[in-house]
């Protein structure tokens, strides 16, 4: 199925169109439910919501700096939705949606951008989900060694990693897909092409059409899927995650997306890019499409389309009232968690901060 | 008890963790069926599997990277890189994840990993090929850092590293690598990380060193021995976290220090041993606490690397300089 999208022949994978309509899907293709693509629409209208929350947040001067998900929701939505809960996530820092999937309070989104290591403190047995990757693109390496160990273990979990397009022009990026595509890893690279790594834009970035085209150069195939339409990476993700557990191999998946915010609340994206070019992508936006499409089903009414969308910012707002309540790091854990013992010379350095 | 060269230990004590820990696995470059380019790995992969000592392609960082993954999902992985000099593709991912998944994560993850790698130079390798990295791991929060110098200790602390909860980086003084036979217990056993090693006791000075210098530094002590003076030789075995207190408690017992090693002397490890010297027991001191290190220059090819090494003739000389000063 993945091989009929071929990114080289200018394919990519759409299901949902611009007015919210799902044609007929082709045979064999991974459809989402009406009811899962209701949760997938909670979960991003929330992740909609704390964002803007968020903004709003750090104008107050409550949050430092906090970077967006809005426009991009689709993508990791779907594809945690297409994955099991014990599967590994590696994410970079724009998949607040697919952690929500996931059953990350939001708290814990909130409390990272707050500044407290103690969001990260997410047991793997459980959420099998590591901490946000800031350097760029370094992350996709652990979720190949993840993938290597399961198989390893006889298990049949495998692991998604998320980067920006930005993220393809880091060395860990080709020895991530080199290691995978040599070692058959159980892995999916989904790349969120926002067109925009901070202020360079994607032709800038790379002088490859696509990124998708860039898997097949290591032996394993790359799809261009509309990152903003959730029946789209839904089946993107589900043919890799299928492939993957049958022992095929790793698959890039370039989700195509617009980052209709700033990169980060410390950014001014009008010095760098046109009113005209947002303006155009607006009407691209994942969650008008998918509401329309499950207004048209029934599974939603615009009222409920509102009120959930005053429950979600209730909710956000209770969260970050959550994280602000949790105390500041005290001095010892600066100190505590490098290793399981602390080391006589760091404790020595701990008695003298004290004092 | 066998007798094992350095490099046979290193490999004694693979063989050893991984007969008992069926989570530990070996990769790294020429590792499998080469054996490693110095023979470290040799009859793993013949034995354990493909599975369990495997070659991987040349890619330092993807190498560190992918074993971040392994360990923590449960894996107990032991990365060779090839040479020390090529550690540095790896460098951001052991400064950006080996050693900070479990703050990151305040305990919830941890990356109880290993890298080894040959340091230092005197084996007229080529460029690239010699050198001594012990400082910039050293001065990472979040990593162990461990150097054996005899056999015994190569296999002791290997043991002790692969069975850390964290990560540590092995380094193996590559010089030393034949020089050095010693009896080695075939079991297992642990040399504790962070604990020096009183060598020899003596009176009048303590030399601190560790590595392939140990070798200088113990012919050394047995030339200033027949000259009457006496020397405690420290063994320092771990770069972090040093083992201050049996340094700190023998320039008490000598009140002179000197420190040799083969890296650079800028911020090397000499510095810090002289400055925790000089913290904690500067009153005892009765002469300036010394260094002798290597310059801060690019480690040589091997036409010039006689110029770089420091002899045993240097070690000694420069101890006599520290037991005659007066003040």
């Amino acid at each position: 199925m993945i091989e009929n999208y071929d990114p080289r022949e200018g394919r990519t994978l759409t299901l949902l169109d611009a007015e919210g309509k799902l044609g007929p899907l082709p045979q064999g293709m991974p459809r989402l439910s009406d009811d899962q693509a209701l949760a997938a629409y909670k979960a991003m209208v929330l992740a909609r919501q704390a964002d803007e929350w968020a903004v709003n947040l750090n104008r107050q001067g409550r949050m430092p700096t906090y970077a967006l998900n809005k426009g991009q929701e689709a993508n990791s939505v779907g594809a945690l939705m297409a994955l099991r809960p014990d599967d590994w996530l590696v994410p970079a820092f724009r998949e607040l949606g697919g952690l929500l999937i996931r059953g990350i309070p939001l708290k814990h989104w909130y409390l990272y951008w707050y500044g407290n290591e103690a969001a990260n403190h997410l047991p793997p047995d459980t959420y099998r989900t590591f901490p946000n990757s800031v350097p760029i693109g370094s992350q996709m390496v652990h979720a190949v060694g993840l993938a290597w160990a399961e198989r390893y273990k006889g298990s049949d979990r495998i692991a998604i990693t998320f980067l920006g397009e930005g993220g393809t022009s880091e060395g860990e990026f080709h020895e991530a897909c080199n290691l995978a595509g040599v070692w058959k890893a159980g892995v999916i690279f989904y790349v969120q092409n926002n067109y925009w790594s901070i202020s360079l834009p994607w032709p800038k970035q790379s002088a490859s059409a696509t990124v998708a085209e860039k898997g097949f150069a290591y032996g394993f195939p790359g799809i261009r899927v509309d990152g903003n339409d959730v029946f789209a990476v839904y089946a993107a993700v589900k043919l890799a995650a299928d492939r993957a557990r049958a022992g095929l191999g790793p698959t890039l998946i370039e989700g195509e997306t617009y980052r209709l915010g700033a990169h980060t609340t410390s950014d001014d994206p009008t010095k760098y890019r046109t009113e005209a070019e947002v303006k155009e992508w607006e009407p691209r936006d994942p969650l008008t499409r998918l509401q329309r499409y499950l207004v048209c089903q029934k599974k939603l009414t615009e009222e409920e389309a509102v009120r959930l969308r005053e429950q979600s910012l209730a909710c956000a707002q209770a969260a970050f009232e959550e994280a602000e309540q949790v105390p500041d790091p005290a001095m010892e854990d600066m100190f505590r968690w490098h290793f399981l013992e602390m080391p006589d010379l760091m404790a020595r350095q701990l008695e003298r901060r004290k004092t | 008890m066998k007798v094992l060269t350095l490099l046979e230990a290193v490999t004694d004590a693979l063989r050893t963790e991984m007969t008992s820990d069926t989570s530990v696995v070996v990769l790294g470059e020429d590792v499998g069926l080469e054996g490693g380019v110095f023979r470290a790995t040799a009859g793993l992969q013949r034995d354990f599997g493909e599975q369990r000592c495997f070659d991987t392609p040349i890619s330092e960082s993807g190498i560190v990277g992918a074993a971040v993954g392994m360990a923590v999902a449960g894996l107990r992985p032991v990365v060779e890189i090839q040479f020390s000099g090529f550690a540095f593709p790896a460098f951001n991912q052991i400064v950006s994840h080996v050693s900070r998944i479990r703050n990151r994560t305040r305990g919830a993850m941890s990356a109880p990993l290993v890298i080894r790698m040959p340091y230092g130079g005197g084996i007229r390798a080529p460029e690239h090929h010699s050198e001594s990295v012990e400082a910039f791991f050293g001065h990472i929060p979040g990593l162990k850092v461990v150097i054996p110098s005899t056999p015994h200790d190569a296999k002791g602390l290997l043991i002790s590293a692969i069975r850390d909860p964290d990560p540590v980086i092995y380094l193996e003084p590559s010089r030393a690598y034949r020089a050095v036979r010693q009896e080695v217990p075939e079991e297992a056993y642990e040399i504790e990380i962070g604990a020096a090693h009183v060598e020899a006791e003596g009176e009048d000075l303590t030399l601190v060193s560790y590595g392939a210098q140990m070798m200088e530094a113990r012919q050394a002590r047995a030339a200033l021995a027949a000259e009457g003076r006496s020397v405690e030789l420290i063994d320092l075995r771990t770069i972090y976290p040093f083992d201050a207190a049996t340094v700190v408690e023998s320039v008490r017992k000598t009140g002179r220090l000197l420190v040799v090693h083969e890296g650079p002397q800028s911020f090397g490890v000499g510095a810090e041993l002289m400055a925790t010297v000089m913290e904690h027991a500067f009153d005892l001191l009765e002469a300036p606490p010394a260094r002798l290190a290597g310059p801060d220059v690019i480690f040589p090819m091997p036409r010039g690397e006689r110029h770089y090494l420091t002899s045993a003739e240097q070690v000694a000389a420069e101890a006599r300089k520290v037991m005659s000063y007066e003040p």
